[in-house]
């Protein structure tokens, strides 16, 4: 790969939002680091609630009303923050395009598919009727939807879940964007379509060198689509590092925990699964120390009221806990100190 | 592309209480279209001896209490009725429509000003904007029907508002901002035909509630003029002689009466039709 293209295309920085909320202003992403270069794939993870949706929202320019976005999102060198909302509709579906998860709901069911496809074409590129449509069937051609001629005139509720999620893809990559935003793509799908789905995104980011954003709460789809991978809680990245690098070394005990929660195959009947204690915190609810700290095993009095920096646990892989030392060290949890309400 | 899914008329014609309510409705709109070229009697013709005739061969609905045909009366007073049913829904739907578009697309400040002024407007009693325009204005169908429409607008705001935001909150309203798409061709291109079935039921029954608002306006002598007939305006005049000859404000007021349960009966039956959840069980 040349030097320019190691360049990040995506530099956040400190990125935080305030969200109204019936109890106030809450703080729903709480200084959010990473970047993303050109050709990489990047994956967020996380339970619901943990700001994964949001930061999507928040780099598309799409966030609710009354948000307010501190810090700092820049692409290609450009800042995102505070940029005006023209400028955000030149660049969204052009430079950045997202893929939603409900493929059901992401599409008009008044408007044929071929149409909405060739919409981005004609918006961005001012491409006549006839040649949208005609990029539209090239389009529908790529995502390999079936009889793509014969489709382009029809209705969202004429097509499968799998198919709508093509046309979806098909809309996002219109315009050959240099970031697609994923928001768990393949989670409204039957299993079988969502390999298909997944499988069909990675190889249309290789193929364009586009950089990938992918979000999601599964794990076994992270290990096979993303180079690096962010773990997020409570409006935080808590770990974050080349996924398999975090996979094999997993340090920050929420990441331990999510992996002890995934199901598996194999297990002896009647095992239960491993579960989280407590319940994702309320965003009004977090403290100053660490979010995690009240479900955490780990947790002393100075996580509580200390918030944990990054700390480079490996080449490239940090973990914000304080405790790391103690939970690499295979140190059995303190029996007591598990419960919230303790 | 309009809200109608494919097999409309199919299901229409075996739908009855829009068959009905579209055939009352024709009625009262081929009656003003009929008398447009032709009626028995120019209905201001006065005929004083021939005053409160029974119904005949030569009047056959009866003379009024100034011996004008009674038939022609009705048939031309229901352009009034039409005309204000078109010109105040006319007014109400596109300030309405407009106002709520934008409120529901601009939110923040901009909303919350149009739906207070909204608010207060709908607060305001109608008649009393009805007897105010007619104050400045005089008295008149011009004026009673702009008053009428004024009094809609609000209503028609709220409305479209209302659905408009739902609109906004799905899912491929927020696919179509991530496609850079601005909020005018959203409200063009997605918000507007999916609302379009609530605002062309909402039309509807309001068309009636119109054609109700006027013969109110014209009973208290705000709206039609003399010699210019009205269904309103032969209630008014045939309250006086109410015991003499009750058939004077019996006719206009089935007319009123058949023209409203037509459109009213056509809404409900609208509704139906083009709910899109009904539209695609085929």
């Amino acid at each position: 790969m040349s030097a320019a293209a190691q360049k990040p295309l995506l530099e956040v920085h400190d990125l935080r939002v305030r969200l109204r909320s019936h109890r106030g202003a809450v703080e729903a992403l709480r200084g959010l680091d990473f970047s993303l270069a050109r050709g990489e794939t990047l994956g967020l993870i996380g339970e619901s609630g943990c700001g994964k949706s949001l930061t999507a929202l928040a780099l598309m320019g799409l966030l609710p009303e009354g948000a307010q976005v501190s810090g700092s999102m820049r692409f290609e060198g450009r800042e995102l923050v505070g940029l005006p909302e023209r400028d955000w509709c030149a660049l969204r579906g052009d430079r950045v395009a997202m893929v939603f998860q409900e493929p059901m709901t992401a599409l008009n069911p008044l408007h044929p598919i071929g149409r909405q496809i060739a919409e981005p074409l004609r918006l961005h590129r001012g491409l006549g009727r006839s040649e949208a449509r005609a990029e539209a069937l090239r389009l529908l051609e790529r995502v390999q939807l079936p009889q793509a001629a014969r489709r382009l005139d029809a209705y969202p509720h004429q097509l499968s879940g799998g198919q709508r999620q093509r046309v979806v893809i098909a809309i996002a990559l219109a315009c050959r964007p240099d970031l697609l935003i994923a928001d768990e793509p393949t989670t409204a799908l039957d299993v079988t379509v969502q390999r298909e789905v997944l499988a069909l995104i990675a190889e249309l980011v290789a193929e364009d060198g586009m950089a990938l954003l992918l979000i999601s709460h599964d794990l076994g789809v992270m290990a096979q689509q993303v180079r690096r991978l962010l773990v997020m809680y409570g409006g935080q990245g808590v770990e974050g590092g080349p996924t398999a690098e975090v996979f094999r070394r997993m340090s920050h005990p929420y990441t331990r925990g999510l992996f002890a929660a995934r199901p598996r195959l194999g297990l002896p009947r009647g095992t239960r699964l491993a579960t989280i204690p407590g319940r994702v915190p309320e965003l009004a609810d977090l403290g100053a120390g660490c979010a995690f700290a009240e479900r955490c095993a780990w947790a002393e009095a100075a996580c509580r009221s200390t918030m944990p920096r990054p700390v480079e646990v490996g080449a490239d892989h940090a973990a914000r806990c304080l405790r790391l030392d103690a939970v690499a060290a295979g140190l059995e949890p303190r029996a007591d100190a598990g419960g919230a309400h303790g | 592309m309009s809200a109608t899914a494919p097999g409309f008329w199919p299901r229409a014609l075996r739908h009855p209480s829009f068959l009905i309510g579209a055939l009352l409705s024709a009625l009262v709109l081929a009656a003003a279209a009929l008398s447009l070229v032709w009626s028995p009697y120019p209905p201001a013709d006065i005929d004083i001896p021939n005053k409160l005739a029974p119904p005949s061969a030569a009047h056959w609905l009866g003379t009024d209490s100034l011996g004008r045909d009674v038939a022609s009366q009705l048939l031309v007073g229901s352009r009034a009725s039409i005309l204000v049913g078109v010109i105040a829904v006319g007014i109400g739907l596109l300030a309405g429509v407009a106002l709520g578009c934008l409120a529901s697309a601009q939110r923040g400040w901009v909303e919350e000003l149009i739906m207070r002024v909204t608010d207060f407007s709908i607060a305001f009693p109608a008649l009393l904007t009805a007897i105010l325009l007619t104050a400045i204005y005089g008295p008149g169908l011009l004026t009673s029907m702009v008053a009428i429409g004024l009094a809609y607008v609000p209503w028609f705001a709220r409305i479209t508002r209302g659905a408009a935001n739902a609109i906004w909150v799905r899912d491929y309203v927020l696919a179509a901002r991530a496609a850079g798409k601005g909020r005018w061709r959203i409200t063009l291109d997605h918000v507007l035909p999916n609302i379009a079935s609530v605002l062309i039921v909402q039309a509807t029954i309001q068309f009636g509630t119109a054609i109700l608002a006027e013969a109110a306006l014209s009973y208290l002598g705000l709206g039609t003029q003399p010699p210019q007939p009205s269904w309103g305006r032969m209630l008014n005049e045939a309250q006086t002689q109410i015991f003499q000859a009750p058939q004077l404000a019996i006719y206009p007021g089935v007319a009123i009466a058949v023209a409203v349960l037509g459109l009213n009966l056509m809404g409900d039956g609208l509704r139906d039709l083009l709910d899109p959840k009904l539209a695609r069980q085929r």
